[in-house]
């Protein structure tokens, strides 16, 4: 790719997506725009860049911004914060949504699927104490592609044995040839919307919890602080941000501080964006 | 240093499994077949066993069911590690007492994720 290409792609890129492609990210993006050269007929990613830049269409764009994404997930990934969950937050949940028996959650980067649909089991094998609630899984993604894979519910032999226990497998998947589906009703607990981090998030609503967890890293600094500041204007004074385990609201927000003794999970810092008061 | 004791009548897969499991810390004894690694539980109890479906003499089914049967045999950790994927062979190990199940082919992530899961790292 030549230097002026790269430049304008890296921008076009970060304007887009805030996605930062450094310089250590070519051999990235020309393995990733190849077979897109291939899909609309040009001989090589120079000319797709040139489309790209001259006549572009929807379609390309989304197809571009797709291909620059990182989709890798599992469920239970990192095992701890879904222990988390189910111990501190969810208890917690349950008695301070008492009067009005609901909550919601967003997974802001919910790739393939993996993350809303663990906690969609875990609440399943929660339900007894859940009689009567209504509780919202949101899962956004910037990928398309990605969002159709979690929306079909379908996954590898590879991906269904990392992190997920075999007693869930068994109790929450079908066999359908060499893949394995998602059953129904864990699939209808999650609504998918494709969604862009840096566009408005007053369209998702209110949330209880979010987690935002491995996708922070992609960003620069600035963009990090803008994402946390507006996530936290949509949750209430006791709601709860998750983060990976590589990310930190240090340095970067001060509308969030560390859970005491709960690494990964940060609290609203003062009275938090008033959205949706606990009753 | 926990021990595994790793059952298949393939010395190439036994092989692969033993240096994943020697690379996170584990002492690793192996046995071609169920008998053998009935045998071989009888004297010393692993802390955790990988272990194949289809094998000569007594198969991992047979041998999971018998080791359950034996004094002290509920104390190991049992992974099953097969090409069988079918549910109902799924559900039959977990009913005479696997604790997991590792579908082949397999890789060192995902015999680390399992084992994670399981407690044994």
């Amino acid at each position: 790719m030549k230097p002026d290409d790269f430049a304008f792609f890296t921008k076009y890129i970060y304007d887009q997506t805030g996605l930062v492609l450094g310089p250590d990210k070519m051999y990235l993006i020309e393995s990733r725009l190849a077979p897109l050269a291939r899909k609309y007929g040009v001989a090589n990613i120079d000319l797709l860049v040139g489309q790209l830049r001259t006549s572009r269409t929807a379609d390309m764009q989304r197809d571009i911004v797709d291909a620059m994404m990182t989709n890798e997930s599992f469920f239970f990934r990192d095992g701890k914060p879904f222990d988390q969950f189910r111990q501190i937050v969810l208890p917690g949940l349950l008695q301070s949504r008492a009067a009005r028996k609901s909550f919601r959650i967003w997974c802001a980067a919910a790739s393939t699927g993996q993350e809303p649909y663990t906690l969609a089991m875990i609440l399943k094998e929660e339900a007894a104490k859940l009689a009567g609630w209504r509780v919202d899984i949101v899962g956004t993604d910037i990928s398309h592609e990605a969002l159709e894979r979690a929306k079909s519910g379908i996954y590898t032999q590879f991906e269904v044995q990392r992190g997920l226990p075999i007693q869930l497998l068994v109790k929450y998947f079908k066999q359908q040839g060499d893949k394995w589906q998602i059953a129904p009703e864990i699939r209808s607990a999650v609504q998918y919307k494709s969604f862009n981090l840096l566009s408005d998030f007053a369209a998702l609503g209110a949330f209880d919890v979010i987690f935002c967890r491995n996708v922070l890293i992609y960003f620069d600094q600035k963009t990090k602080g803008t994402i946390l500041d507006r996530m936290a204007k949509l949750l209430p004074a006791d709601g709860l941000l998750y983060l990976g385990g590589a990310e930190t609201v240090l340095g970067v927000t001060e509308r969030f501080q560390p859970m005491p003794g709960q690494r990964g999970i940060y609290q609203v810092v003062g009275s938090g964006g008033g959205a949706a008061k606990a009753v | 240093m926990k021990s595994f004791l790793v059952v298949d009548d393939s010395r190439v897969i036994r092989n692969v499994a033993r240096r994943i499991l020697e690379a996170l810390g584990f002492k690793v004894d192996e046995a071609a077949d169920g008998q053998l690694a009935l045998d071989a539980c009888k004297r010393a109890m692993p802390d955790a066993i990988l272990l194949d479906w289809n094998m000569p003499v007594m198969n991992g089914i047979e041998f999971l069911r018998a080791l359950r049967a034996t004094p002290g045999g509920d104390a190991p950790i049992v992974l099953f590690c097969t090409t069988e994927t079918e549910m109902t062979k799924i559900q039959q190990a977990i009913e005479a007492g696997a604790n997991e199940y590792i579908m082949k082919p397999f890789d060192s992530e995902i015999v680390e994720s399992k084992l994670s899961q399981v407690g044994l790292l």
